[in-house]
């Protein structure tokens, strides 16, 4: 398994061709607590770089972006009557949903943990 | 001596030190505590004597109601005490200076409540004989020639009710042009200094929105927007001033390359307030832009009233503007409706309401620019961009103002959390500004700047009043910086402490329920 972050401050678990999508430990901290959380249903089509779920802190809404192109497995159901998961979590158990990649190649434009280190901390 | 005080009268000053007791009603004096309105009151009390209903056949099937509606029972007194307690927690514009500006209020003049409540304004109908309405329809028709004056444009559409729905009727206008050239564009760009309801309009209206983004001086990137126009651009929606509380000094530029390139401009007018009597619109190229009456003329809103958002329109867009209208021949006032329309207004767009508009800020937002007169206008404008100046550069020595350098600001002066002690925030800084008697200024808008304090004082406040408030934000900012762990859990002295805002967006309580239901929900 391997773990690839995006700019837009996701992370994806990559297994064969099925991944798991989550935000962060820096965005939770940036959004702070995280009061509402909307993820895909299956089956739901994603693009890479589209809109993908939707995550509200007390103040901010943010959009969460497909890192990759893929179909939808299954959303983190537990995430709607738990929000704080992704506070507690973000890197665990509050991921946001689960796919199955249309094209691998498309993971050759993201970081690996090294690189999203150096980009969070130049940020 | 049995005469001398014999009422036993004689004022002590005590010896018990600071220490408050506890009172028994919880009360403080005159900070009192109130119970909510169903948690008072006697089931069954009305204010009013009300006869027995008859009785009639129920035609309500199963929707009957089976139970109580638990309705609050108190008498008239009750209900008049309980409201006006409850206000005196509140805090208002006429209690003391509002840092939020005309954003949620500023000085409404009395002048202009004593003309909107002459009966020949008050108790008027929309659908009265146009001859019985000759002098509203006149106030209308005044309101609109100083509006398109002021701001050099060519026709004005007064029905739309406040801000954003006047940004929808510009952005209709624009829709219907281009739709009456047969050219079908599909996007709308918005600055990142724009009002956040601009996309949001651009997107119900149908469009898609792309964001432009600011150079680091606050203001619009003249080079990116020029690079994304072409034949797919509808139009720009810029906010001027904008929301870093600069003006867009490019404007003249932007809108000649949006006209270039097939587009129009809708220009954002809620801040027109900062610029009213020294610029008009018309003459930087705008082809659309609303004037909120409820910010720069001052009539009340937000809890007060309702707004009311004029859109003045170029000669280009002034054909579809939306009806009814007010129009004159020669003494007489009449209404430009759909049956009158004729050859004159036949693109006109539609409507955007059932009636004329919002007759009670007419009449208010008249009495203000009539009392203030054209070069009253002008210093309105110059006031209230002196205020914002004086506030900028006598706190931007405590709090970091991100676009200090960009030159003077406009009516809003802006502040970033940069150079707080570490766990301290904007948020902070506002519950402390409670303590000192304030409501706080606007926080974490504009989202350009981070951890962003915009303070509008408006044009009303003297110089008194904005010394004593820079003296407090500036006190309550060295405590931030200088990590007070006191100012971490202020307010202090407010009727509650603070609240929980996470638990409150998590798990809501926006019903009121008898306290054994609300056990049995959980």
């Amino acid at each position: 398994m391997t773990r690839y972050f995006t700019e837009d401050h996701e992370w994806i678990d990559v297994d064969g061709d099925s991944a798991t999508v989550g935000i962060t430990h820096y965005a939770q901290s940036q959004l702070g607590d995280i009061v509402f959380a909307e993820v895909p249903t299956a089956g739901a089509t994603l693009k890479k770089g589209g809109d993908a779920a939707v995550v509200e802190s007390v103040k901010a809404a943010s959009d969460v972006y497909a890192p990759v192109s893929g179909t939808v497995i299954e959303g983190n159901n537990a995430l709607e009557g738990d929000p704080a998961l992704v506070n507690s979590d973000p890197e665990g158990e509050g991921w946001f949903f689960k796919l199955t990649l249309s094209d691998s190649s498309e993971l050759d434009s993201l970081m690996d943990a090294a690189a999203y280190q150096a980009f969070v901390d130049g940020l | 001596m049995n005469s001398i005080n014999q009422s036993g009268w004689k004022p002590e000053m005590g010896n018990a030190g600071d220490t408050a007791p506890a009172t028994y009603t919880g009360n403080k004096a005159l900070m009192l505590e109130e119970a909510l309105i169903f948690e008072i009151g006697t089931a069954g009390t009305t204010g009013v004597d009300l006869a027995d209903a008859p009785q009639v056949a129920s035609r309500l099937g199963n929707l009957e109601r089976h139970r109580d509606i638990g309705l609050p029972g108190l008498s008239e007194p009750e209900t008049v005490r309980h409201y006006t307690r409850l206000s005196r927690q509140n805090y208002a514009i006429d209690l003391g200076f509002f840092p939020l500006g005309s954003c949620t209020m500023k000085h409404n003049p009395r002048l202009n409540e004593k003309v909107a409540r002459m009966a020949g304004f008050a108790d008027v109908h929309p659908l009265q004989p146009v001859e019985t309405v000759q002098g509203a329809f006149a106030v209308i028709h005044e309101l609109a020639h100083w509006l398109v004056t002021l701001t050099g444009m060519k026709a004005v559409a007064m029905s739309p009710k406040a801000g954003a729905h006047g940004e929808l009727c510009g952005i209709l206008a624009i829709r219907a042009a281009l739709t009456a050239r047969g050219d079908a564009r599909s996007v709308i760009l918005c600055p990142e200094s724009a009002h956040g309801t601009n996309p949001a309009t651009a997107a119900f209206a149908g469009y898609a929105v792309e964001n432009i983004p600011a150079t680091s001086e606050g203001r619009v990137d003249l080079a990116a927007l020029k690079a994304r126009l072409g034949p797919d651009v509808a139009g720009v929606m810029i906010t001027n001033p904008n929301t870093c509380g600069l003006f867009e000094r490019d404007m003249r530029e932007i809108s000649d390359a949006v006209h270039a390139a097939g587009g129009y401009v809708y220009c954002d007018g809620a801040n027109f307030n900062a610029i009213v009597g020294r610029v008009r619109p018309g003459d930087l190229g705008v082809d659309a832009m609303h004037i909120n009456l409820h910010k720069t003329f001052s009539t009340p809103h937000g809890g007060g009233g309702p707004g009311s958002g004029p859109v003045v329109l170029s000669e280009a867009l002034a054909p579809y503007a939306p009806l009814p209208f007010v129009d004159k021949d020669k003494d007489h006032y009449r209404l430009v409706e759909e049956e009158t329309a004729g050859e004159h207004h036949g693109s006109s767009f539609g409507r955007m309401v059932a009636f004329h508009g919002q007759m009670g800020m007419f009449t208010r937002a008249l009495s203000y620019i009539m009392s203030h007169g054209a070069d009253g206008l002008r210093q309105v404008a110059e006031d209230a961009v002196l205020n914002a100046n004086y506030i900028l550069r006598s706190l931007e020595d405590v709090l970091e103002a991100p676009f200090a350098h960009s030159g003077p600001c406009m009516h809003e002066a802006l502040f970033s959390d940069n150079g707080l002690a570490e766990g301290f925030s904007t948020l902070d800084i506002a519950k402390g500004l409670i303590d000192e008697g304030y409501h706080p200024m606007t926080v974490y808008f504009p989202l350009v700047v981070h951890g962003a304090m915009l303070v509008e004082p408006t044009e009303t406040e003297s110089k008194a009043t904005l010394d004593q408030f820079i003296g407090a934000l500036g006190r309550v900012a060295e405590r931030a910086k200088a990590g007070d762990p006191s100012l971490k859990s202020a307010p202090h002295y407010a009727p509650r402490r603070r609240l929980d805002e996470t638990q409150a967006a998590r798990k809501p309580v926006l019903v009121w329920r008898e306290p054994e239901q609300a056990v049995a929900a959980e």
